[in-house]
């Protein structure tokens, strides 16, 4: 078994040096071919990475528009979101109450589509529980609240705050929502309007409600003449034409 | 009786944004109105009132705050250049800040230069830890019931 193990093991040195050229040649030629593939791997990769290119930058310009909406509590921000998803989604957004701090969480509608004269965007509407200094529980009390809940609701109240805050940084064009019947010199729309500015964020200040006998849009106006600001009724409709042409202008 | 503390540029002037904010709200939260030299930056407001909300209690229910400040509009671009030359040199000292807390500070009130500060009623008879004295009032009702309120001072 040993001698013919040897025998096998050893092979003709004439046949071998044949075998060797052959798989030189091969090698060659597969080098060739290695080549070859290489180039047209090369050629796919870069067509590739081209359509890849042109469609990420056609689509870079469709991308979603993370759309802001900041304000004071009860300046209208949940009832001005709703009144656009229902526009263009034709459903609501989230509940809205007189009584302050309805919204206490931060609610994301996505891919609203809106589209003005011959533009169209989609936007991620973000509607932000309002921005206060202070959440006095005893306040919900006088809209017949039971203490507990009322303590309840302040807690989330203070969360949804920090949360309106934290998202200051996620967006990318901001509505700023401020209730037209009252003093807009108010510290929290100065703060709000005043940290988008030195984020470089564009702004849209809306002076809301003016379906009421107090709205005073000039008022509005002169307290921050550097932003474009548009009187609108969220509540009855009133003025979103000019409300969307602005949004439009803003982006 | 209300304690008024004035609070100069040079005593925040070498803090953080969050050791400012800490200094002030300590005193905020003593029932001391903040007058301040100077503005706080608007990432400072921010963080301020992302800080009173993590820290309201029973006994803090928030802060009112208010800044007035001199008007730089159509400033020429030399007196800009010098405003911002200031700016950078000795910090942002233009201007007041009126810091106080909400459960002695109703509301306060700003027109474009004139400043209202409205305390609540009784605002002096406050303890030391914030809380408003209360009353209570013990009321019979018609059908026998006791009924007790609580009333503010």
């Amino acid at each position: 078994m040993a001698t013919k193990k040897s025998s096998k093991g050893k092979k003709d040195p004439k046949k071998n040096i044949k075998s060797r050229s052959k798989t030189n040649k091969q090698a060659t030629i597969s080098v060739e071919k290695k080549g070859s593939k290489e180039e047209t791997h090369f050629v796919v990769k870069y067509i590739r990475n081209f359509f890849r290119r042109m469609i990420n930058s056609i689509f870079a310009k469709k991308k979603n528009i993370k759309l802001g909406i900041y304000g004071p509590p009860n300046a209208g921000k949940t009832t001005l979101a709703n009144r656009m998803c229902k526009d263009w989604l034709g459903e609501r957004m989230g509940s809205v109450s007189k009584i302050p701090h309805e919204t206490r969480n931060v609610q994301v509608k996505e891919q609203v589509t809106i589209k003005y004269d011959d533009k169209e965007m989609t936007f991620n509407i973000i509607d932000t529980p309002g921005i206060a200094t202070k959440i006095d529980y005893e306040d919900f009390m006088h809209y017949k609240m039971k203490t507990a809940q009322a303590k309840e609701r302040a807690k989330e109240a203070t969360k949804g705050v920090i949360e309106a805050i934290k998202w200051l940084d996620d967006v990318d064009v901001c509505v700023v929502v401020l209730d037209s019947s009252i003093n807009p010199y108010s510290q929290v729309n100065v703060t709000i309007i005043g940290n988008l500015a030195a984020r470089k964020i564009p702004v849209l200040v809306v002076a809301n409600k003016t379906d009421l006998r107090k709205s005073n849009i000039r008022r509005v106006e002169n307290a921050f003449p550097q932003y474009d600001v548009v009187g609108i009724s969220a509540h009855k409709g009133k003025n979103m034409e000019e409300f969307y042409e602005s949004l439009f202008r803003l982006i | 009786m209300l304690t008024i503390e004035f609070v100069p540029y040079s005593e925040i002037e070498n803090l953080n944004s969050v050791g400012r904010i800490g200094k002030l709200l300590d005193i905020v939260k003593q029932n001391k109105i903040i007058l301040m030299q100077g503005r706080l930056q608007p990432e400072e407001e921010t963080l301020l009132i992302s800080e009173t909300m993590s820290q309201i209690k029973k006994d803090f229910r928030g802060v009112e705050i208010c800044t007035i400040y001199p008007e730089e509009k159509n400033l020429q671009f030399f007196n800009k250049f010098k405003k911002e030359m200031v700016k950078a040199l000795i910090g942002h000292r233009d201007g007041v800040t009126i810091i106080g807390p909400s459960s002695v500070v109703k509301e306060i009130r700003r027109n474009p230069n004139k400043v209202e500060l409205f305390t609540l009623p009784g605002a002096s008879s406050f303890t030391s830890r914030g809380s408003r004295k209360t009353s209570r009032k013990k009321s019979r009702s018609r059908n026998g019931k006791v009924k007790v309120t609580k009333r503010r001072r």
